[in-house]
C-alpha cells in the first residue's frame, strides 16, 4: 500500500480529541451515576415489589435494551422536543438518553446480583432479628455489590464506548472531534489510529482500575 | 399519527429488509470465523494465539461506530475500495467475530480440565477430544452469550445508516425528513426493532431450553 | 403477648406442629417441650423433618399447623384466634430472642469477625458502638479468636468461622441457642475446637436444642436426646436410655447401629 502515515495535522488538532475524551469520560461518569441510582432502586422494587411493579419495570427494562441506541438518541434529541414544550441541549439530551440506557442494564446487574445473594446469609440475618429493611441496607446490598462487581465493571466500560453515539447529535466527544479532522485535514488513517488508541488505553485504563476494586472487594459465591 | 406510519411503511420496508440482511450476514460470517479463532485462542501455538488475543482485545476495545468510521472512511486510503453496504458489513463482522472469539474462549474453558485428561486418557487424537468431549458440552455456554449477541448485532447494524447504508433507521430518517414529525417516526421505529429484538430473545430462549440436558 | 415467665412454664413449647413442602408432609405433629437451661439434642436420619423443626422456632420456615411459643410467646403467628402471621418488625422482635448457628457458618462475608457480632448488637440491641465492641471482643475472647477481630470471613478456617458463628449468636444474649448441624460442613480435626465451646456454653446454663449428628457429642452434652424419623419424633429420653443397648424402639436401634457401624463408635 503506499500509503504514508503523517500524524503532524492529527498532533496540530489535537486539542479537539483531547477535549472531546475529556467530554466522553464526563458523559460516561454522570450517566452511570444516574444509571446506578435508577438501577439500583428499581432493582430492590422489582424484588421486594408486587406483580404489576415488577411488570412495569421489566417492560422498561426489554424495550431499552431491544431498542438500539442510536435510534433512543434521536427520539430523545429530535422526537421528545416536539411535543413537550421545551428545549434542551444537545449533550444534555444525550445525557438523559444514555442514563436511561444504563438503568434499563444496571437493573439487570442488580436484580442478578440481589437474586444471588445466598440464602443463608438472610436467614443469618433474620436469626439475629434484623428487620428486613436492615437486612437490605446491611446484609443484601454490600453482598450484592460485591457479587455484582465483575458484571457492573464491564457495563461500566461498555458505557463509556457507549458515549461514541453522542457525535450523531454533534456532542463535541472523541467520536466527533475524529470525525471533525476526518473532514477537515483528511488524514484519516492517523485520526483513527490516535482515536482508537485513546478509547483503548482510556477503557483499558478503566477496567483495571475497576479489577483491582474486584480484586480487593469482590466475593466468590 | 396513523396516517403518518402509513405514509410511512412504504419508505421502511426495504430498509428492515436491509436490516435483516445486514444481521444475518454478520452473524453467519462472524460465527464461523470466530468459532476457528476462538478454538485457535485456546489450543493453537503462542504464533497464533498472540495475534488472536491481540485482535480481540483492541477491536472490543473500540466503540463500534469508530470501527465502523474507520473501515469506511480509512481503508479507501489503502487502496480498498469499498461500497458502503459493503464497508458497514465489513466493520460490523469484525467487530462480532472479536465477540464471538470471546464467546468460544469462555465456552471452553467452564468444561473442567479433567474432560480433556479422560478423553487423552482413552486414546482420542485431538479433533475427537474436541468434536466428541469438549464442543457438546461448551456448546451450553456458548448459546446463551451468542444468542444474545444476535440481537446486538441487529442494534448495532442500526449504526450503518451514518455511512449511508439504506437501513431501518435511514428509512425512518428520511421519512422525518419529510413529514417532521419524528416523535411518532421515532417511536414507531422503536417498536419495530423492538419486536424484532424480543422475538429473538424469544426464539432464544427456547433453543436455550433445548440445550439444557447438558448439566452444569 | 402475656408473658408467663414462671419457672414452671417450658422455655420453648412446641405443640403439634404440622409442615408440608409441597406434598412432603415433613414434620407430622411435633410435641416437644425445652426446660430452662436444658439441652436438647435432636438426631435422626437426614430427611427427618430435624432441620425443618429447628428452622420452625425461630420462624426462618412458617410452619403450618400447630403452635411454637417461647417463654409463653407464640413464635411466627399471633397467639390469638386469628392466628394472623406476625408483622416483620414482631418477627425480627421474637428471633432475636433465640440464637442460631448454622450448619455452613453463613457469617456475613463483607464484614470482620467483630463486625459480624456488632451488627445485631448496634443495630437490633440498640447498644453504642464501644459497649457493643467491648461484648463482641468478650465472646470473641470467649471462643478463642480475640487476635482474629479485624479478619473477614474468607480468611478464617472453618473451624474458627464455626467459633464466629456461635459468638455471633450468644452475643445477642439469646434465650435459646439452635444448632443446627454445626459441625457436618467441618474437617475432622476441626470440629473439637467448635464442640469444646459450645460444652462450655452448656457448662453455664445457656439453654439449647441441637441438631446434631455427632452422636458422642449429643451423648454428653445433653440431658435429653429425641429422636426424629419421617417427621414425627419416635424416641425420646434421657441419653443413658436412648442410647442403651436394649433400646426398644426398632427404627432408633437400626438407626444406632447403622450409624455406629458408620462411625466405628
Amino acid at each position: 500500500m503506499g500509503y504514508v502515515l503523517n500524524f503532524t495535522l492529527i498532533w496540530r488538532h489535537f486539542d479537539k480529541l483531547w477535549s472531546g475524551l475529556i467530554l466522553s469520560l464526563e458523559l460516561a461518569v454522570l450517566s452511570i451515576g444516574i444509571g446506578c441510582i435508577i438501577g439500583l432502586a428499581l432493582a430492590i422494587l422489582y424484588v421486594s415489589g408486587g406483580r404489576i411493579l415488577r411488570s412495569l419495570i421489566a417492560a422498561y427494562v426489554e424495550v431499552i435494551r431491544n431498542v438500539p441506541l442510536i435510534l433512543l438518541v434521536y427520539l430523545v434529541f429530535y422526537g421528545i422536543p416536539t411535543v413537550f414544550d421545551f428545549a434542551y441541549s444537545n449533550t444534555t439530551s444525550f445525557v438523559v438518553t444514555l442514563s436511561a440506557y444504563a438503568g434499563a442494564y444496571l437493573v439487570e446487574v442488580f436484580r442478578a446480583g440481589l437474586d444471588a445473594v445466598p440464602r443463608g446469609l438472610i436467614d443469618a440475618g433474620k436469626a439475629i432479628g434484623l428487620t428486613p429493611f436492615q437486612r437490605l441496607v446491611h446484609v443484601r446490598l454490600p453482598t450484592m455489590l460485591r457479587i455484582a462487581l465483575p458484571a457492573l465493571s464491564n457495563t461500566f466500560v461498555s458505557l463509556f464506548k457507549d458515549t461514541s453515539v453522542a457525535s450523531v447529535i454533534a456532542v463535541p466527544e472523541l467520536t466527533y472531534g475524529a470525525q471533525w479532522i476526518n473532514f477537515n485535514t483528511f488524514r484519516i488513517m492517523e485520526v483513527y489510529l490516535v482515536v482508537t488508541g485513546l478509547y483503548l488505553v482510556t477503557g483499558y485504563a478503566i477496567l483495571i482500575g475497576l479489577r483491582a476494586l474486584e480484586r480487593r472487594y469482590a466475593i466468590g459465591r | 399519527m396513523l396516517d403518518q406510519i402509513a405514509y410511512a411503511i412504504p419508505f421502511l420496508l426495504p430498509g428492515l429488509l436491509v436490516t435483516i440482511e445486514v444481521s444475518l450476514i454478520t452473524v453467519a460470517v462472524s460465527t464461523v470465523i470466530g468459532i476457528v479463532l476462538g478454538v485457535g485462542l485456546v489450543y493453537g501455538p503462542a504464533a497464533l494465539r498472540w495475534p488472536i488475543r491481540g485482535f480481540s482485545d483492541i477491536i472490543r476495545g473500540i466503540p463500534i461506530l469508530v470501527l465502523l468510521f474507520f473501515v469506511y472512511y480509512g481503508l479507501p486510503l489503502t487502496g480498498l475500495n469499498l461500497q458502503s453496504f459493503a464497508a458497514a458489513v465489513l466493520g460490523l463482522t469484525i467487530f462480532k467475530i472479536a465477540q464471538v472469539i470471546e464467546y468460544v474462549r469462555g465456552a471452553i474453558e467452564t468444561v473442567p480440565r479433567g474432560q480433556m485428561d479422560a478423553a487423552k486418557a482413552i486414546g482420542l487424537p485431538f479433533h475427537e477430544r474436541f468434536f466428541y468431549v469438549i464442543a457438546p458440552q461448551a456448546v451450553r455456554r456458548f448459546l446463551p452469550p451468542w444468542l444474545n449477541g444476535v440481537t446486538d448485532a441487529v442494534k448495532g447494524s442500526a449504526l450503518i445508516s451514518l455511512l449511508g447504508v439504506g437501513d431501518l433507521l435511514f428509512g425512518i430518517q428520511k421519512v422525518v425528513a419529510r413529514t417532521y414529525d419524528p416523535l411518532a417516526l421515532y417511536c414507531f421505529g422503536a417498536l419495530l426493532y423492538f419486536v424484532m429484538n424480543y422475538a429473538l430473545s424469544i426464539a432464544s430462549r427456547a433453543l436455550e431450553r433445548r440445550f439444557s440436558y447438558i448439566r452444569e | 403477648m402475656a408473658a408467663s415467665s414462671s419457672a414452671t412454664t417450658p422455655l420453648l413449647r412446641v405443640r403439634a406442629v404440622q409442615k408440608s413442602f409441597g406434598s412432603t408432609h415433613v414434620l407430622r405433629g411435633i410435641d416437644l417441650e425445652v426446660a430452662r437451661g436444658e439441652v436438647v439434642s435432636i438426631i435422626g436420619p437426614s430427611g427427618g423433618g430435624k432441620t425443618t423443626l429447628l428452622r420452625c422456632v425461630n420462624f426462618l420456615e412458617p410452619y403450618d399447623q400447630g403452635s411454637i411459643a417461647i417463654d409463653g410467646v407464640e413464635v411466627g403467628y399471633r397467639g390469638d384466634e386469628t392466628r394472623k402471621r406476625r408483622s416483620e418488625r414482631d418477627l425480627a422482635r421474637m428471633r432475636a430472642e433465640t440464637g442460631m448457628v448454622f450448619q455452613l457458618f453463613n457469617l456475613f462475608p463483607h464484614l470482620t469477625a467483630l463486625q459480624n457480632i456488632t451488627l445485631g448488637l448496634t443495630k437490633v440491641r440498640g447498644l453504642g458502638r464501644a459497649e457493643a465492641k467491648d461484648k463482641a471482643m468478650h465472646w470473641l475472647g470467649r471462643v478463642g479468636l480475640t487476635d482474629k477481630a479485624d479478619r473477614l470471613p474468607s480468611e478464617l478456617s472453618g473451624g474458627q468461622q464455626q467459633r464466629v458463628g456461635i459468638a455471633r449468636a450468644v452475643a445477642m444474649e439469646p434465650k435459646i441457642l439452635l444448632l443446627d448441624e454445626i459441625t457436618s460442613a467441618l474437617d475432622p480435626e476441626l470440629i473439637g475446637e467448635v464442640l469444646d465451646v459450645v460444652l462450655s456454653l452448656a457448662a453455664e446454663g445457656m439453654t439449647m436444642l441441637t441438631v446434631t449428628h455427632e452422636i458422642g457429642f449429643a451423648r454428653d452434652a445433653s440431658q435429653r436426646i429425641v429422636f426424629m424419623a419421617e417427621g414425627t419424633i419416635s424416641a425420646e429420653g434421657p441419653p443413658a436410655e436412648i442410647f442403651s443397648a436394649n433400646q426398644s424402639n426398632e427404627r432408633l436401634r437400626s438407626f444406632l447401629a447403622r450409624f455406629s457401624a458408620a462411625h466405628r463408635l
